[in-house]
């Protein structure tokens, strides 16, 4: 199945080899490899349990890994400093499972936190505000600057969120479960937003979620910048939508700990597999 | 076995650990980033907060100090001398420890809960990913502003507590004003001063660090919340005890 070839030259962002990771005597991840490039998509699934959220947390060194080697932004962070992490980490956005804003302080601040806490390069106090603005305008919360946290309800937490994942604009955004708990409208609305996100800066992402509807939409809709509207990548019929791989998108199925799967949509789907098609809504 | 082992292993773990996050506190004192904001509100909260409570205590142990002194000096003839005993009592003992107290029973909890709160909730996981170090964020500028609050505190209290003693001997006693005041004011010597300004400034350590550190391992959820604020009372008014008789043990042998 061909996939779109992402352009020549474009680096990993972040690489796992043969990652495994144990808590006293479970094992929590085993043998895990993949590779996520730049302007590249990997949607991992899994149930509960199975090791995605001890996966994104060991991609940017807030767990140890216990063998194989993590890269982050071509460095090999499996033996790195708590210092030198800490300043590798505020170049990577990440989106916490229910938003994970700090609750006594402002959506504003929360926002700006990024910008002004980083430990090199903190940016002047003007510029801050102007930043926040826009991103808060891009989740379209621009309202809610003076509120706190507990003031929202789940999906416009879930939103500054994103908004203050994406406010340093980093090359690669981590995505914890950013669906989880919310119904199908508001869930649509972040995976929209998170796909906006994606075609704005053209970042890659890790998005690590339960829904598979959450991949399908960043699979195959695009936002279309003149129109500000999110539009299928492909008008070829659904036969052929997932023939090949535009969005450069491709599922990673988590079993205990383990990879069962990785390729693209189409791959996923033609699965015959019981676990990793249990993912994939069979439609009549 | 295996269970005994454990069981003798974990306090020493802790005494570790709490050393662990001392030098890294200690450390991040000298190292940038300086989060002046956030050291400045913690000022605010320990020392401008805890002010009207310090005065309140420090002002009624001065008055009952003089009572209960008048009586047993007047068995010598001796009242007269009551500015004295009040002065050194407060600047050596009691002004140093009670404000400790009061300053661990209201801002070591605070600082547990807090901590506590944002631990369980996943928020110093999310400061990490964010790319600040929760102790540099968190911890380096409590112990800071503790330090810098728990001695100026201690002042106000000695001062409030010899106000509260001047009125009892001035009204009950029949003291004039400068007996009483002369009789403090000369009875304290460059020993006494740094004595009572050095005590505050080693439970300010332990107060911030404790609370910081019952915050930080803070597991199990509000019901581990509960448990880290009332571990960290106790164990800093417990420190606060130890440290104050090696500290004056040290000193009574200066002298």
């Amino acid at each position: 199945m061909p996939d779109a070839a992402l352009p020549a030259g474009t680096e990993s962002l972040l690489r796992f080899e043969n990652v495994g990771v144990r808590f006293d005597d479970v094992t929590a991840l085993q043998n895990i490899s993949f590779d996520l490039h730049g302007g590249e998509t990997r949607v991992v699934l899994g149930a509960a349990g199975s090791g995605k959220t001890t996966l994104l947390k060991a991609a940017i060194g807030l767990i140890r890994v216990d063998s194989g080697r993590v890269y982050l932004l071509g460095h090999d962070i499996t033996n790195m400093q708590e210092n030198q992490l800490l300043d590798l980490r505020s170049q990577v956005g990440v989106l916490f499972q229910e938003g994970g804003l700090f609750d006594s302080i402002t959506v504003a601040e929360n926002v700006a936190y990024p910008l002004v806490n980083r430990r090199v390069h903190a940016m002047p106090l003007n510029e801050v505000d102007t930043k926040v603005q826009e991103a808060l305008r891009f989740v379209e919360l621009e309202h809610t600057l003076e509120q706190y946290p507990s003031e929202l309800s789940g999906g416009m937490r879930r939103r500054v969120g994103i908004a203050r994942a994406v406010v340093s604009e980093p090359p690669l955004v981590l995505y914890d479960s950013p669906t989880a708990g919310l119904d199908p409208i508001t869930a649509n609305t972040i995976m929209a937003l998170i796909a906006k996100e994606r075609d704005f800066q053209n970042t890659a992402n890790l998005i690590v979620t339960q829904r598979y509807q959450d991949g399908q939409l960043m699979a195959n809709f695009r936002y279309n910048r003149s129109s500000g509207n999110l539009e299928p990548v492909s008008r070829n019929g659904a036969g052929n939508r997932a023939g090949s791989n535009p969005t450069h998108t491709i599922f990673m199925v988590m079993k205990e700990g383990q990879l069962a799967f990785e390729g693209n949509q189409a791959e996923l789907e033609a699965s015959r597999d019981p676990y990793i098609s249990k993912f994939v809504p069979k439609y009549s | 076995m295996a269970g005994l082992l454990d069981f003798l292993k974990s306090p020493v773990a802790a005494i570790q650990d709490f050393y662990i996050l001392s030098g890294r506190a200690l450390r991040n004192v000298f190292r940038a980033p300086h989060y002046a904001d956030d050291i400045a509100i913690q000022m605010d909260v320990i020392g401008v907060g805890s002010l009207p409570i310090v005065i309140l205590t420090g002002f009624f142990s001065g008055l009952v100090i003089t009572m209960q002194m008048s009586r047993a000096l007047s068995q010598y003839g001796a009242v007269g001398q009551v500015g004295q005993i009040v002065a050194l009592t407060l600047v050596r003992e009691l002004g140093p420890v009670l404000t400790a107290l009061l300053v661990a029973g209201r801002n070591a909890s605070g600082i547990a809960s807090e901590l506590g709160s944002m631990k369980v909730t996943e928020q110093i996981d999310a400061m990490r990913a964010l790319g600040t170090d929760p102790i540099q964020k968190l911890v380096t500028p409590r112990m800071i502003a503790t330090c810098a609050m728990l001695p100026m505190l201690t002042i106000v209290a000695d001062f409030v507590g010899m106000c509260g003693g001047y009125i009892i001997a001035y009204l009950t006693l029949g003291l004039t004003t400068s007996e009483y005041w002369n009789t403090a004011y000369q009875s304290l010597e460059y020993n006494d001063i740094v004595q009572g300004l050095l005590k505050p400034f080693v439970f300010a350590f332990i107060i911030s660090l404790v609370g910081c550190f019952y915050g930080l391992r803070t597991s199990g959820g509000t019901q581990g919340v509960g448990r880290a604020t009332t571990q960290a009372v106790v164990v800093a008014s417990v420190w606060v005890f130890v440290l104050t008789s090696l500290l004056t043990r040290i000193f009574v042998n200066l002298h």
